[in-house]
């Protein structure tokens, strides 16, 4: 079990790091750097402007540099200008170029400066990843229940009233992505139009109070596009154990159906959704970004799309940053969880 | 002119019909309950040996959810048919349903055909065995229909482009001001926010859904078999290489990775070209491999079908790949360009979908390829490449069928998130996601301009889940 959890953690990292590559390649291109000159500067620099400035910034060096700099494995670039006096990234203003630290990276805490907020990446994304955590938060509190309750009620029974009609209702929620049902939802319940106004159309207020009125549309419009496919998972585990050998001896003993779901069968019928849900969290950034653009609530995925749209290469980096780690996390913990759950895979 | 109510003449039909959805809430709702109170239905010996099951409560309740069902289906079939015949007599429905013409006329005819030859038509037929899987396959076809119709101008109304003046946020059935001889003179479903005609719009979106979310599942499928096939039969180095590849992908936000992909600059290095390359050449690598692997034997035979397949495949991908004034710009038989946004939003799309379908057909070949009639092929001799490709991969294609079905809707859900967040199509571009995302910002004041390619994006992909589930259940029960 240590040297599985050593492994899945060697690959995480080579993962992590890979992903992060490739991020930092494209962020680094030329033209979103020349775009960068020209937002910082001034829009009208010439090529030898850009390119001065680029070169101050320690831009223009090899990309492998440059990310091993930004990780903080590599000593940072340090500018000489002709009246030599020393710039880089370490040295903020105002402090002495020889007591600035060498390596100023991720790993050190250092993430950067967002152009666009004006403010240290760090902070920003701290703030709104919680912001969006309370959001997650509601939405596994909403979600996983309720697509566990509707998996196994269908499951119980394959082909039955309930089952047909749970699973006519899961895949309506799957085909219905959050763009879609956000604004079904809006529509029906907060528009002037409908006149029902009984929640919220944006969530901007959720921000600092969020409550059932201002909260329930964006957690329940992420909440349904999951939902769905956990649901359906958990019918399809469920249905598979209620056909086990050992099922049917316990119906032939006599023991209750009740009894039976809950004491014999639930247990082996919930190893699955588990891992489906933790490898569900990719899908819950997007659906996340999608909500917060939609709703206007400013947490973690939409800072992304205002990072990507604005061009500001170290918050996308930031914010890239974290959430592979949170994929790559989710995979790990669903790995493991799954070994853990699995008593077959334990063992052996 | 005066402006179109819903119904029109045929209003009458309102009250039955909520009438008859009422009823079939009800007695779905029936059937639940009943079906977890009362005990299953008993078998009865009858006389003379034979079998029976009792006639219960739970049997009466599914005949009244049968019958409702019909019912409403038939109201709704009614609607359909008086609009035809009326027309804008029948409001907005019946003129929305007369411009459907078409579409209803071709639906019919598939349907009939299909119906009568579905003994001989393999899995395609069975499905006209299934309810689910035949409402779900309408619904596809309504939408790839009206796609099609719509893009030779057959069904829209208007220019999908055209502002008129005096639209802009108009309600449903408003009249055209000043309209000519020749025009058609509502906006059926509204104008939107720049006075263009919601309904053509709509229709125009089915297209570019139908143009690209097909052929883009297609190139996924021929990536991840490609590369799925040798991973699973293979293993070893080669499997955990392409594996890692594969979960590095999965690992990537979609969302980053658009915005990555999509914005000008990178595109203007021309990374997304170069990936097109890559990615674009894998439905030669499979046709080549999987000719080649049939006809080795017969060498002659083999050249000349070899020649006939590859070589417009090999003209189209150069075709594809080159645009004149990009990156790759030196191919002299150029026959068609491909808007720049639409083959980033293809390569973008394709790239995301292929690890998936590459961790199917892995997972696929892993468990087929211990079957007896693997061993006996390797038996016999024959060379890897064609017991991946002619003995592994027919015998993967329920699962792969099933989940292409599925693949299309969710590459259908990416598309429409691109347009959401205004990637890659053309800002004025009539898909379904940018005229979402249009229509969101008057949402609270205006429900016309978002709803209807929200309604057709949800039908489309709930048509496409239902058919893939019937699909399902067909091709299990063989």
């Amino acid at each position: 079990m240590g040297l599985f959890i050593l492994r899945r953690v060697g690959v995480m990292i080579l993962t992590a790091l890979c992903l992060t590559f490739v991020v930092f390649f494209m962020t680094n291109l030329y033209p979103n750097l020349e775009k960068l000159a020209k937002t910082q500067g001034n829009f009208r620099m010439s090529d030898e402007a850009v390119a001065s400035w680029l070169e101050k910034g320690g831009y223009l060096q090899s990309t492998p540099k440059k990310y091993l700099e930004w990780v903080g494995l590599a000593p940072s670039y340090q500018h000489v200008a002709d009246d030599g006096t020393i710039t880089g990234r370490c040295i903020t203003p105002g402090m002495d170029p020889a007591e600035a630290p060498r390596f100023c990276g991720i790993l050190q805490g250092y993430w950067g400066y967002s152009t666009v907020f004006k403010d240290e990446v760090s902070s920003i994304v701290a703030t709104r990843l919680s912001l969006t955590g309370t959001l997650m938060f509601w939405v596994m509190v909403v979600m996983v229940p309720s697509a566990l309750i509707l998996g196994v009620l269908a499951g119980m029974k394959e082909g039955s009233a309930t089952d047909r009609t749970l699973s006519t209702f899961a895949i309506t929620t799957t085909a219905t992505p959050e763009y879609v049902s956000g604004v079904l939802f809006i529509a029906i319940f907060s528009s002037s139009a409908v006149g029902l106004k009984w929640f919220k159309g944006t969530a901007t207020s959720a921000m600092e109070s969020p409550n059932i009125e201002n909260f329930l549309l964006p957690v329940l419009t992420i909440a349904l596009y999951g939902m769905g496919y956990i649901a359906r998972m958990t019918r399809a585990s469920m249905t598979e154990v209620m056909t086990a050998q050992y099922i049917r001896t316990a119906r032939l003993k006599g023991v209750s159906f009740p009894n039976i779901v809950m004491k014999h069968a639930l247990r082996n019928a919930l190893i699955a959704p588990f891992t489906v849900i933790m490898l569900q969290f990719p899908w819950l950034l997007n659906g996340v970004v999608i909500v917060e653009t939609l709703f206007n609530y400013k947490g973690f995925g939409w800072t992304l799309v205002q990072a990507a749209g604005n061009n500001d290469i170290e918050l996308l980096l930031g914010v890239s940053v974290v959430s592979v780690l949170v994929v790559l996390i989710t995979q790990l913990i669903s790995d493991i969880g799954y070994v853990y759950l699995n008593p077959r895979i334990r063992i052996s | 002119m005066d402006p179109l109510s819903w119904t029109g003449s045929i209003a009458f039909l309102n009250p039955l019909l909520f009438a008859a959805l009422g009823l079939l809430a009800i007695s779905i709702l029936l059937w639940i309950v009943i079906g977890a109170v009362t005990p299953e239905n008993r078998a009865i010996t009858n006389e003379g040996g034979t079998l029976s099951l009792s006639a219960g409560p739970q049997g009466l309740a599914a005949l009244a959810v049968r019958i409702t069902f019909l019912a409403s289906a038939v109201i709704l079939l009614a609607y359909v048919v008086l609009g035809l015949v009326m027309g804008t007599g029948a409001g907005i429905i019946g003129a929305i349903s007369q411009r459907m013409l078409p579409v209803w006329i071709a639906l019919i005819l598939l349907f009939t055909l299909s119906i009568s030859f579905k003994r001989r038509l393999g899995l395609y037929g069975k499905l006209f065995d299934s309810p689910i899987g035949m409402i779900g396959f309408g619904l596809v076809m309504f939408w790839v229909f009206t796609g099609i119709f719509g893009a030779f101008d057959m069904i829209v109304t208007h220019d999908s482009l055209a502002q008129a003046s005096g639209m802009k946020n108009k309600a449903p059935g408003t009249p055209l001001r000043g309209a000519e001889d020749g025009d058609f003179a509502w906006y059926l479903l509204g104008g939107d926010n720049l006075a263009r005609d919601v309904f053509s719009r709509m229709v125009k979106g089915a297209w570019e859904v139908v143009k690209i979310a097909p052929l883009a599942t297609i190139f996924a499928f021929m990536v991840g078999i490609t590369l799925g096939l040798p991973a699973g039969y293979y293993g070893g180095k080669l499997d955990t290489f392409l594996s890692f590849l594969a979960n590095l992908i999965l690992a990537f936000p979609v969302i980053l990775l658009f915005y990555l992909l999509v914005t000008p600059e990178i595109v203007a290095t021309g990374l997304p070209q170069y990936m097109a390359v890559v990615l674009f050449a894998f439905p030669m690598v499979f046709f080549g491999v999987l000719l080649n692997a049939r006809y080795r034997t017969q060498p002659q035979k083999n050249l000349i079908i070899l020649a006939v397949v590859l070589v417009p495949l090999f003209l189209m991908y150069m075709s594809l790949i080159n645009a004149a004034g990009s990156k790759i710009d030196f191919w002299p038989l150029d026959f068609f360009d491909v808007p720049g946004g639409i083959l980033v939003v293809f390569v973008s799309v394709v790239f995301v979908n292929s690890p998936t379908v590459f961790r199917i057909v892995r997972g696929l070949t892993m468990d087929i390829k211990t079957r007896d009639y693997v061993a006996a092929a390797q038996t016999r001799g024959e060379r890897p490449w064609y017991i991946m490709l002619w003995e592994v991969l027919p015998n993967a294609r329920g699962p792969l069928i099933v989940d292409f079905c599925l693949r299309i809707g969710y590459t259908t859900i990416l598309l429409g998130t691109l347009g959401f967040f205004g990637l890659g199509l053309p800002p004025e571009s009539p898909d379904w996601g940018s005229t979402i995302n249009e229509g969101r910002k008057l949402l609270s004041v205006y429900l016309h301009p978002a709803l209807p390619p929200a309604i057709a994006l949800l039908s489309l992909v709930l048509g496409l889940n239902l058919l893939a589930d019937g699909l399902r259940e067909e091709s299990l029960r063989d």
